[in-house]
Order: structure tokens, then sequence, then C-alpha cells
């Protein structure tokens, strides 16, 4: 079976360009573009570029179904353009044996639309005491390990887990945060936490987590990604810690790049995140970061929340945010405002987390599996939170004007939208 | 332009010309209360429930006076006893209180934002007697009174208000309604119990007591929460009465006819002492507790106004 993909504008993250061409797909892969096609998809002129590799997405499956399953995390992904969701082990239990990781695999394959990679806890029940099997858990499939939003206190467990790690080739994920100056923090500190009377951390706290870690990855070499770098303050070590040659990549999640602490307003609990939402100049510093490829990747730190999670006093509701759907859209505010092109945001958003990751997605060139959005980057939308297709719905965008849809999402060369549509 | 708003969640939403209507209005209430002429005609027929889900004693008792003078039906109820304990949230208490049908809900809770959650909730006027670190507006417009009265104006003053501002409600609704207000505020106040960000508050930030408390018009201490003392945010409760607790010293420094305020209760001898606290030539402490009463009893008043207007467009059909 070969498609032809024509009047394409082809998004090319690893060229860095942006073209009006063609692009043939056979059986599942990209292939060179001569000969005849069995079918011919007429673009009209819109984008196609890799689907986008999710780092760090949460499925609540096991444990709380009812906030997210894979399959409607695989119909949400489908929606934003996502073809790889890179899943996080924060589930009731954690998924820090082999077994667990399995019943994760078993139910993503049957029940997700799009593929899934399991990461697994670097340390049991992610209680920062003792490594999880990380050689075992490798062996079953797990692309990388993390102890999510928990960091590892204990320097001589982490130390020793990042030792072990580099042994088995592992790439741990760590979340960059001084856990006793940040115990109980809501907000960001300065004008808008005391107007609100609400408790808040210094934006320092990320400097000083980042600061240990690098100090560990030198000792150990390990090889090393931040879920999320939300402050200027921690960017200077981090250029640092790339210019003397350590193993080190850093992400960030879609709220930070695109809302500051200010959108809470009046205690908008579904603008609590983990780290939460910082002052406008820090957002705009870790915007160029990305532009200048310091930060490498964009996740959207998809975080459902169940309605009863959410709708309590500020302090006391959940963080986080779902995202899926809406990450392709709100990162196209970051083109539209002129921060990023859009090979720069595809380079984040698929080409850089496929190569750290090691996989062979990501791309568009010739043998890469034919993972593919295709989108609009202009068409405008009103978002209507009980549209979207997670089964918890605590976007902070709802009733935002977006600009930028996805038109199909292609996983191997199949067309998921499609498909789920006629389902 | 009078009394708009339909509750009273803080200073922060409020005209000042909302402020001067509120003021009006309790300094008459505050003539009748001492020539012991009640209104219980003002609200008559209407339920005033008191929901208190932190521990309070003077606020809670005013809220109580305040309304039965204004012939309201008043019930109290100690959040911490009931459902809390049960695991229901704050939303299904607002919710099964809401179809009760109460007119006024006072509310004081621990986390800062809860009483706006809960004002979302509900269809009658909600009045907030205290929201975590965030506002207790009551205590700022009794605490704009009672400075109205000693002082003959509410503007062009300088005021310090001197102590834990970062813990305190209090101090918050106070620098926001002194500012709108059109007075000079300074704060006073060891760096440790200042809240972040503060210089962007339109203050002027001072630890040094003294130098603070130059040629103020109104000294405003706040109470140091005693968990706070030991080791935490300051070294010790004497060392903090040393260099922060007002004393004869230190309020010379201030002008000659400066009053003192204190939100209560207070510590004596921790951040204020004894003596300048029971001077009846400086200090105002129980005319602000008189004064709350009065303040409570026309912000109940003004906001049954809105509430009754309101019902009145519904019940004829109008759009409001």
């Amino acid at each position: 079976m070969r498609i032809l993909f024509e009047n394409a504008q082809l998004i090319d993250p690893e060229a860095g360009t942006q073209t009006l061409g063609s692009l043939m797909v056979e059986d599942g892969f990209i292939v060179d573009g001569g000969g005849a096609a069995d079918q011919t998809i007429d673009c009209r002129g819109k984008c196609l570029a890799p689907g986008i590799v999710d780092i760090g997405v949460k499925v609540s499956e096991p444990g709380e179904r009812h906030k997210e399953s894979f399959a409607s995390a695989g119909r949400a992904a489908v929606a934003g353009g996502i073809t790889t969701i890179v899943t996080r082990p924060d589930t009731i239990p954690s998924i820090d044996t082999p077994e667990t990781l399995e019943f994760v695999e078993r139910r993503a394959s049957t029940d997700a639309a799009v593929n899934v990679l399991p990461m697994a806890a670097l340390t049991k029940e992610r209680a920062g005491r003792e490594m999880t099997e990380i050689g075992f858990l490798m062996d079953a499939g797990a692309v990388a390990f993390t102890d999510c939003d928990r960091v590892v206190t204990d320097t001589k467990v982490f130390s020793r887990a990042l030792t072990y790690a580099k042994s088995c080739g592992a790439l741990v994920i760590g979340h960059v945060q001084e856990p006793i100056l940040s115990k109980g923090a809501a907000v960001t500190s300065g004008k808008f936490a005391s107007l609100r009377g609400l408790p808040g951390v210094s934006p320092m706290a990320e400097r000083m987590g980042l600061d240990r870690d690098i100090a560990l990855l030198e000792m150990t070499g390990a090889a090393y990604h931040i879920d999320q770098i939300t402050t200027s303050r921690a960017l200077p070590a981090l250029e640092r810690a790339k210019a003397n040659g350590l193993d080190i990549t850093a992400g960030v999640g879609i709220h930070h790049l695109t809302l500051n602490e200010l959108d809470v307003a009046d205690y908008r609990t579904f603008f609590k995140l983990k780290p939460p939402l910082r002052s406008e100049e820090d957002r705009l510093t870790v915007v160029d970061a990305v532009a200048t490829g310091l930060i490498d990747i964009i996740s959207s730190m998809h975080t459902p929340q169940d309605e009863e999670s959410k709708r309590l006093p500020f302090e006391e509701a959940a963080s986080g945010a779902v995202a899926l759907e809406t990450l392709l859209p709100a990162a196209l505010r970051l083109v539209h405002a002129g921060h990023l092109d859009l090979p720069q945001l595809f380079r984040a958003l698929a080409f850089n987390p496929a190569k750290r990751l090691g996989l062979s997605c990501g791309r568009l060139a010739v043998g890469a599996p034919a993972d593919l959005v295709l989108f609009d980057p202009d068409a405008s939308l009103k978002l209507d939170r009980f549209k979207l297709k997670s089964k918890s719905k605590n976007t902070p965008f709802d009733g935002a004007m977006l600009q930028g849809k996805v038109i199909a999402t292609y996983v191997g060369g199949v067309n998921k939208t499609e498909s789920l549509t006629d389902a | 332009m009078a009394f708009r708003a339909s509750h009273l969640l803080g200073i922060e939403h409020l005209h000042p010309t909302e402020i001067t209507t509120l003021l009006d209005l309790a300094d008459r209430y505050a003539e009748d209360n001492r020539l012991g002429r009640p209104h219980r005609d003002v609200l008559e027929g209407l339920t005033q429930i008191n929901m208190f889900f932190e521990n309070s004693t003077r606020t809670q008792a005013s809220f109580e006076i305040a309304g039965k003078r204004l012939g309201a039906d008043v019930m109290n109820m100690a959040m911490q006893a009931s459902s809390i304990k049960k695991g229901e949230t704050l939303i299904d208490t607002a919710l099964s209180l809401n179809a009760m049908r109460p007119d006024l809900l006072v509310v004081r809770h621990p986390n800062s934002g809860a009483v706006d959650l809960l004002a979302q909730k509900v269809n009658c006027a909600v009045l907030n007697a205290g929201d975590g670190k965030h506002e207790h507006p009551t205590q700022a417009l009794l605490d704009a009174l009672t400075i109205r009265r000693a002082k003959g104006r509410l503007h062009r003053l300088s005021i310090a208000i001197c102590g834990d501002v970062a813990h305190s409600r209090v101090a918050r609704s106070n620098i926001m309604l002194l500012g709108k207000m059109e007075n000079r505020v300074r704060l006073v106040g060891p760096p440790t119990l200042l809240p972040s960000g503060i210089e962007h508050f339109g203050v002027e930030v001072f630890h040094d007591m003294r130098e603070g408390l130059k040629d103020v018009d109104v000294v405003m201490m706040l109470r140091l929460q005693k968990e706070r003392m030991d080791g935490g945010f300051i070294p010790s409760e004497r060392e903090y009465f040393h260099r922060y607790g007002l004393d004869a010293e230190k309020l010379s420094y201030a002008k000659d006819d400066a009053i003192v305020m204190h939100p209560g209760p207070m510590n004596r001898g921790v951040e204020i002492d004894g003596t300048i606290a029971d001077d009846i030539n400086r200090s105002v402490i129980q005319e602000q507790v008189e004064m709350g009463v009065a303040v409570r009893m026309a912000a109940m008043d003004l906001l049954a106004r809105n509430l009754r207007a309101k019902r009145g467009a519904k019940a004829a059909g109008v759009m409001v």
C-alpha cells in the first residue's frame, strides 16, 4: 500500500525547513517519492509534520480509570496530533515492577490508538528509598525512569540509582525542585501570591534542585532529562551543564510556555500546576530558551483530574491539567506570536523527544515510521472543555480562542482520525 | 455611586465611594448603638447564618450582635464540629445550606479563596469574615471607621502597619483599603514576616521600628501568632518584643496625637506593651471593637437592600 501526500507544507524539523511538496508512504514507513501510488491525499497546502512525541503523559490506569484510560487518552492524542505518548509511572500503584509495566503495555496495545511507550519509576513506590529493577524493567520495555514530580531527596539513593541506570544505558527523568523550600506551595512567590494570600515558592527552588542534580551528573555520568524547566534563573546552570558535556536535556510543559501566574486570577484551580505558573518575564525567557534549543522538548504534561479534586479551595485542590488535545493549538500561539517557526516547534515537539528516547520517529526522513500530523495552523476554534476526548476536562483553555486545528493524525501510515470517527 | 456589590468578599473589588457609603451608614449605626436605638426592621424576616470553619469568638459575636440589632434571625454553625469532619466538601456544605434559603451567609475559612468559591455556589449574600491569609474586609472597614472618627478624615494620613504582615489577612485588607483612600501606608516588621513582592504594593517598607513610626498618624499593630514565635520566623518572643514590640519609647517617634490600634486578641508583652494598650489617650482598641458591630450592621444592611432589589426584580420578571 503506497500513499502519496501531495500539495503539503512539509515541516521538517531535522532539516529545519518548511517546503511545499509531497511525501510517499509505503507500508507504514516514509519511502522515496518515485513510482505510482495506490492512494493520493491532497493536503491542500496545509501542514504535514512528524507526529508529536509527548513525554510525561499521565494515563490514570491502573488505579483511577475514571480520570483517564488508555482508550480515552489514545482518542485525545489522535485529536491532538500526538502519535506517541510516553506514559508516567505515577499511577496507583506506581509502575515499579516488570509485572505492573506489562499490565500497562497490554492495556495500551489493545486500547490505545497511538503508540504508547511506558516509563517506570526510578525508586520503588516512588518513595525515594530503594531503586527499582531497572534492568528487568528495561527488558520489559521501559523507555525511561522517573519518580515524576517527587524529588529523590536522599542524594545517596539518587546517586546510586543514576550510577546503576548509566550502567544499563537507561535514561533518567527528574523533577528539579528543592523539596523543602517548595513544601506546601500553591503558587510562585511574589506580588500575586501575597495579594491572594496563597503560600508561594521562590523560583530559586528550581535552580537549587537543578544545581544539585548537575553535581550528581558530574559524579555519575548518567543520561538525564529534566521534565520541566520553568524559570529564567535555572537557564544559565543548564547552559553550563550542556557546555561541559554532560548528557543532559530539558523539557518544559506547554502551560508554562503559554500562561503565567496571573491567569490563576480569582483562585481558578484549573490553573494550579506543579511547578506553579511563573511570572511573565520567566515565561518569555523560557520561550526564548526553546527557540535557541537550550530547552529541548515541549511536553503536554497531561495530568487528568476529576471535577471533585479541582472544586476545592485553591490550596487543597489537585495540581495538573489535561493537554493532549490542546498541546498543538496552544504551542502554535508561540508560532503566531513570532517566537518560533514551525520547524523549530516540531523540533521540540517531535524530533528532539524521539531522539532523546532513541526512537526512529519524529522525522520526515526516508525509513522513518509514517507517524504524521496534518494540520491547519490558522483555523481558529473556541475551546469547549466538555467536547474534549479526555475523560477529565480540567483544561485551563476552556473558553479560550485557539488558532490551529488537527485535520488528521496518521500512526504507521493509518489515518487514526478517520478510523476513530467511524468507530 | 451607591453600594452595588452583592457580596462582601474583600476590599480589592470595592470602589472608594462604596467604602465611603458603607462607612457613612456605619457611623449612623454607631451613634444609634450608643443611644441604645436598635433597628429591628432592617433585616426583619431575613436569616443570617454564621459559618465559622475556624475558631473565632469576637468576630462571630460581633456579627451575631450586628444581625440581632437589625432584627435578623441569626444562627451560628461551628463547622469544625460538623460535616467537615465527616468528609463533606466545602461546596456540598454550601449547596446544602443554600437549599435552606438563608439570606446572609457570614463565612470564615482557613483557606485563602474559599469564601469566593462558596459565594459562587449560593444565591444569598456572602460576607467574608476572614479567608486564610487573603482578606478580612469587615476588619479593614471597622479600622477605617475608627481612624476616620479619631482623625476626622480618612485620607492623607500616614499609617504604619506593624508586625506579622505575611500571615495577616487583616494587613492585606487594610493595605488595600487605606491605599484606595489615598493614605501613605508603611509596613514595619522583620523581613521574615513581610510577604514576598511587598515592594509592589504601593507601600513603604521598614525593618526598623523607630524609623517606621517616625511622624505617623496611626500605629496599627498586628497579632503575632504563637506558633510563629519560636525560631521559625523570629528567634524568640523576647527578642521580638525588644525590636518590634510597641512601647512608650518607640511610640514617641510617632506624632504626638498618633493613635494606637490592634485587631485583637492582643499578646500583651509580645507585640504591645500593656500600658500602651490601656492608655485611653492613645489606644482606640476598644473603639475598634465597638465600630466592628456598626460596620457589620452597615454591611449587612447594604447587602440586604441589594438582595431584596434583585429578588424584587426577579419576581417582577425584569432582567438584572
